[in-house]
């Protein structure tokens, strides 16, 4: 069997928006990894922060003061949840490799608790800087 | 006519090539991203807006460079596979195989960056 068809096989089609409804299972787990990729392109935006730190005051100015404008807020702000979205995310699918709460109203649950969640963490990383 | 049994050549393979090796280490990272986020969000937005002599002063710390070198890592590096999985989905072929190499090289430029402005901060 494990030589039939070997790169000939049918793809899967590309189901969004065609052929399927978005639910709150699978719309918390793009979420997941379109927070990811958000946060990997933010991570520039800290790191030049920070080699702007460690190389002169000029520079620390000018970047410090893009991050801390109130677009620079906006983004960070944006960065952050996406940031914790993406771990609750990635926690989710722990505790469901793991073999809990696999149950679709519990999952639809999960999901939920995950926008809650990464909002309220927001609100909480706002009130602690 | 095969010399390799059917299970000689699935040996260590599957479809991912690694077997299930990927999805283990991605679970493993996910635990790992589980505490060390929390970690670094407060570490960080404490060091974050004041002035460059503050914030040379906090990240010089060593609870403070260390955390964010994790992160700048551990983090990193775990994004960066976060992104190549979806590349791996959506995109194929050529396009697929130097868009891969396209965001290692990205995630990986970030991380030396990133230790080299942490190492002249905190040292």
């Amino acid at each position: 069997m494990a030589d039939v068809n070997r790169g000939n096989r049918p793809l899967s089609p590309f189901m969004l928006g065609q052929y399927y409804r978005l639910q709150m299972t699978s719309f918390s787990s793009i979420m997941v990894r379109i927070s990811g990729i958000l946060v990997l392109g933010l991570a520039l935006l800290v790191v030049c922060w920070l080699l702007a730190a460690a190389t002169s005051d000029s520079a620390f100015a000018l970047v410090d003061g893009v991050l801390r404008s109130w677009i620079g807020d906006v983004v960070m702000t944006g960065g952050v949840w996406a940031l914790w979205y993406h771990t609750l995310g990635r926690l989710r699918h722990v505790v469901w490799d793991l073999g809990y709460c696999l149950d679709v109203r519990v999952a639809e649950k999960l999901g939920l608790g995950m926008f809650v969640g990464a909002t309220l963490l927001t609100i909480v990383t706002l009130i602690a800087v | 006519m095969r010399y390799l049994t059917d299970r000689k050549r699935a040996l260590g393979l599957g479809s991912a090539r690694t077997g299930t090796d990927q999805h283990w280490q991605m679970l493993v990272r996910s635990i790992v991203m589980g505490v060390l986020v929390p970690l670094f969000v407060f570490t960080f937005a404490a060091g974050f807006g004041g002035t460059r002599a503050e914030v040379l002063a906090y990240f010089s710390h060593p609870c403070a460079a260390i955390v964010t070198g994790l992160m700048l890592v551990v983090g990193l590096v775990h994004l960066m596979h976060e992104a190549n999985e979806a590349v791996e989905d959506y995109i194929h072929g050529v396009a697929g195989k130097l868009s891969l190499v396209a965001v290692k090289a990205f995630a990986f430029t970030l991380i030396a960056i990133g230790l080299f402005a942490l190492v002249k901060i905190a040292l």
